[in-house]
């Protein structure tokens, strides 16, 4: 049997999401996609998508959706992150290590202005 | 790849990729027998005998299609030098159920690594797929279904601080009550 605690927990955390969601302007969906194919993990994707999972819980950033994609073909700029701010078009960056996720996160997902010297062209 | 929860996390991908609604991560260790044996099984597109065998190895992969890569190869390897196998069972249309054993004391076994974090990404990352995390370590169990979670949530997206400690938490906890220590 799978071993859910507390059921009420998740409530709370639903109720308290949702009033937030009500709070939060329309200004576009905020979404981070992290490459995991096997050349994304080799390189550490998932010390990449952690660090960035950590950086929303740490900073209790609501309102990003984080996801994941597989190889996209440019395996040596890996760990690649893509942000997409609404219908903005996607922005890819490259070799992604825990330091420029959170520059990512407060500059671009956060205050709206590319971190140009990381982008990559695909 | 440096952790067994690495390659769990890329065997994994070819699940997503197989566009499988359901994956099931099986994890179970026995002192006893000497044996450490993971499994990831799903319900995705499956696949001709033909191509199992071919994905096995790595030098007759086709690029073409997506699914191939070095990822099976590279757990295969790590799995034999550890005098343990690689198995992969297959239907087209059914799934794929792939299992590798290790022995578990083998000085070669990679550690199994964070594989909290592995699942919570996992379940993160791909929402929209129902994922099921089977731990077993000699009698104790561990199960996490994110079913019960995503029904309660009703549409919450999980990448929300408080749901992220939460799922963390659950998993983390339920993995170090029965694991036994490693290096």
């Amino acid at each position: 049997m799978p071993t859910i605690k507390s059921i009420d927990d998740l409530k709370k955390i639903r109720e308290e999401a949702l009033k937030k969601q009500e709070m939060k302007s329309a200004s576009g969906q905020k979404q981070i996609i992290v490459g995991m194919g096997t050349c994304g993990i080799a390189a550490g994707a998932r010390d990449t998508m952690k660090a960035i999972l950590e950086k929303i819980e740490k900073d209790n950033l609501s309102g990003i959706i984080v996801t994941q994609t597989g190889c996209i073909g440019v395996c040596e700029m890996e760990p690649i992150v893509q942000v997409q701010i609404g219908d903005a078009p996607k922005v890819t960056y490259g070799k992604v290590t825990k330091d420029i996720v959170a520059r990512i996160v407060d500059e671009h997902v956060l205050a709206g202005s590319i971190v140009k010297e990381h982008m990559v062209n695909i | 790849m440096k952790e067994l929860s690495l390659h769990l996390m890329d065997i994994s991908e070819n699940s997503i990729n197989a566009n499988a609604s359901h994956v099931t991560i099986s994890i179970d260790e026995n002192t006893l027998e000497d044996r450490l044996t993971m499994s990831v099984k799903d319900n995705g597109n499956g696949m001709t005998p033909d191509m199992t065998q071919k994905i096995i190895d790595p030098f007759t992969t086709s690029r073409t299609t997506r699914k191939v890569g070095l990822g099976i190869p590279l757990l295969k390897a790590a799995a034999e030098m550890c005098n343990g196998f690689l198995k992969i069972s297959s239907q087209p249309g059914e799934g794929t159920e792939l299992i590798a054993q290790f022995q578990r004391s083998h000085i070669d076994r990679m550690p199994l690594g964070d594989m909290a974090g592995t699942i919570l990404h996992l379940v993160v990352g791909s929402p929209a797929t129902h994922w099921t995390f089977k731990y077993k370590v000699n009698d104790a169990n561990f199960e996490f279904d994110d079913q019960i979670i995503k029904a309660e949530l009703d549409g919450i997206p999980l990448s929300e601080p408080m749901v992220l400690s939460f799922i963390r938490n659950e998993i983390t906890n339920g993995i170090k009550n029965i694991s036994i220590n490693e290096y």
